[in-house]
């Protein structure tokens, strides 16, 4: 058998080769176990080019850091550091800079595949069950008494229509 | 215990060989998930990674498809259960090495395994051995929406599943297939493949050892994209390029079986008679070996049966699967004396490879397309 071949970083025995194409040029890296877990690229199924996709902008980097998610407080400046988001919030938070880099990653814009819809229903439900809730009490406090029973009545409705969806299937 | 169980049942890696399936190795399909209202793992804090993990963990072995499974939490696994659970395919690295509050559950015949606390909370993957994209979404599908009746997902109407990288988002499906592609690699021919087939969105990466002329040969190829097709046109696109990539595998057999069969049964023989009498094998080594044995049994120089073999060796030369049964903690240079009698004896019954059969050799025989997508 021919010989192993060598990190490219240190010249020991390489275990992981990596194939990609970034900008249309082959690039093959062979990492030995250590160095390619210290560029954490141990795992080359894991491995995506999401880092790359998302590149660092000096030029607005003082705007960007000022920018928060009021979710989850993570930043732009994070955000372009590592690649990740910090919660579903940061999708609109950050939605200036992720817009554009989503069309370049993807084959569109918008979703077209699987739709949770019962966690969809759930949460549709959910919000209108509290809407009506508050509007009960504050019905009943205004002594609203005609609106409140239509609320109330409504809010029958909805839980009878929820354990339904609950139950179905 | 853990391991124990995950070695004594039977497993879709590792059982597989019954089915005859040259070059497609085995179908993944995973979904990245995320709790509504809840920062992503690598964000979130240490308490909110443990509410997630304590919500998701009775919620994922509570499935029905999960019965007799295991659960565990990561940080409760010694370092070699760990690295055999990654050997496997069955968590990522990045999970084992980032074990605080993370969790796996795995169902018992080892084909699904759904991570908690990745880098997304919830990472649902089904495996299965061969060419089957159908059934690998058939079954991870069913996983997500039963999930969904208990969890609140995070979703979007115009960007679907919101993930923690937005390279995930839309559907969070990474549908790939483990392909063995020995004649592309022989005749020097992946370059052009990998080439070609990144301009369409679809991604190649080699996966275990490369390093001599005929190498692992192992490659992985999967959707790079994820937002703006649905999971049916995903699979379907990749599916055309799979089907492409082994027509171009079956081709460059033949070329090398009409040009020069000496050269590539050279090859083969010499592996068979490694893997007999070898006393030392490094697993990149052994990779290499088996890789050429798979080869000779799609050639029909070896018995279908032998396959079976093969494919366990590609798990089972991993240095955590020969630590373990090696049952103590040994360097390397045991283990390469270990791995290397543990081959003796797995060929030690391997009838010698027949040389003579091509001539023969009809080619109906040689599957280039895939009979389950076909169906539909
Ligand atoms: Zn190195
Ligand atoms: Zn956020």
């Amino acid at each position: 058998m021919a010989k192993p071949l060598k990190c490219d970083v240190c010249s020991e025995p390489a275990t992981v080769h990596l194939t990609q194409i970034i900008n249309n040029q082959i690039h093959k890296i062979d990492l030995c176990e250590a160095c390619a877990e210290q560029k954490g690229i141990t795992d080359p199924s894991g491995y995506s080019l999401a880092d790359l996709l998302v590149k660092p902008d000096s030029s607005k980097s003082a705007d960007a850091a000022s920018i928060s998610c009021p979710e989850c407080g993570c930043t732009q400046r994070e955000f372009k550091k590592t690649g990740r988001l910090g919660c579903a919030t940061c999708y609109e938070t950050f939605e200036a800079l992720v817009g554009p880099a989503l069309l370049n990653m993807h084959k569109g814009d918008s979703h077209k595949g699987k739709v949770p819809h019962r966690a969809l229903e759930r949460a549709h439900y959910i919000d209108r069950l509290d809407s009506l809730e508050n509007g009960l009490k504050e019905a009943i406090s205004s002594e609203r008494y005609e609106d409140a029973a239509k609320m109330r009545d409504e809010i029958i409705e909805l839980k009878k229509a929820m354990e339904a969806a609950a139950v179905e299937d | 215990m853990l391991i124990k169980s995950i070695f004594g049942g039977k497993s879709e890696m590792t059982e597989a060989g019954s089915k005859k399936c040259p070059v497609v190795l085995m179908t993944r399909i995973r979904l990245a998930r995320n709790l509504a209202d809840t920062p992503f793992p690598g964000w979130a804090k240490e308490t909110r990674r443990r509410e997630v993990l304590e919500t998701c963990l009775p919620s994922v072995a509570s499935l029905g498809q999960m019965k007799r499974g295991i659960s565990a939490e990561i940080g409760t696994l010694s370092d070699l259960e760990r690295q055999i659970l990654v050997e496997r395919h069955l968590i990522s690295r990045e999970l084992s090495n980032n074990s605080d509050a993370a969790g796996v559950v795995i169902s018992k015949d080892q084909s699904i395994s759904v991570m908690i606390n990745e880098e997304d909370h919830l990472r649902i993957q089904v495996i299965k051995s061969g060419y089957r994209f159908k059934s690998a979404w058939n079954a991870v599908d069913a996983i997500d929406s039963a999930l969904e009746e208990q969890l609140d997902f995070a979703f979007s109407q115009k960007i679907g599943y919101l993930t923690a990288c937005p390279t995930n988002v839309g559907t969070g499906m990474r549908a790939s297939t483990m392909m063995h592609l020995p004649a592309l690699v022989i005749s020097n021919q992946m370059e052009k493949v990998v080439r070609a087939v990144n301009q369409l969105g679809i991604a190649v990466r080699g996966l275990f050892g490369e390093g001599s002329d005929a190498s692992g040969s192992i490659f992985q190829i999967s959707n790079q994209t994820t937002l703006g097709e649905s999971e049916e046109e995903i699979v379907k696109r990749l599916s055309s390029v799979l089907r492409t990539i082994i027509d171009q595998e079956m081709n460059a057999r033949e070329k090398i079986l009409e040009k020069d069969p000496r050269k590539l049964y050279d090859k083969i023989g010499r592996a068979y008679g490694i893997l007999q009498n070898s006393h030392l094998l490094t697993s990149s080594e052994c990779m290499n070996l088996a890789s050429l044995v798979r080869f000779g049994v799609d050639l029909e120089m070896f018995p279908e049966k032998t396959r079976n073999i093969v494919d366990r060796m590609f798990i089972e030369c991993q240095p955590g699967h020969v630590q373990y049964h090696a049952g103590e903690n040994i360097e390397s240079n045991a283990r390469d004396a270990f791995r290397a009698e543990y081959m003796r004896k797995q060929f030690e019954n391997v009838a010698r490879p027949l040389f003579n059969i091509h001539e023969s050799s009809d080619k109906d025989d040689t599957p280039q397309s895939d009979p389950e997508q076909e169906a539909e």
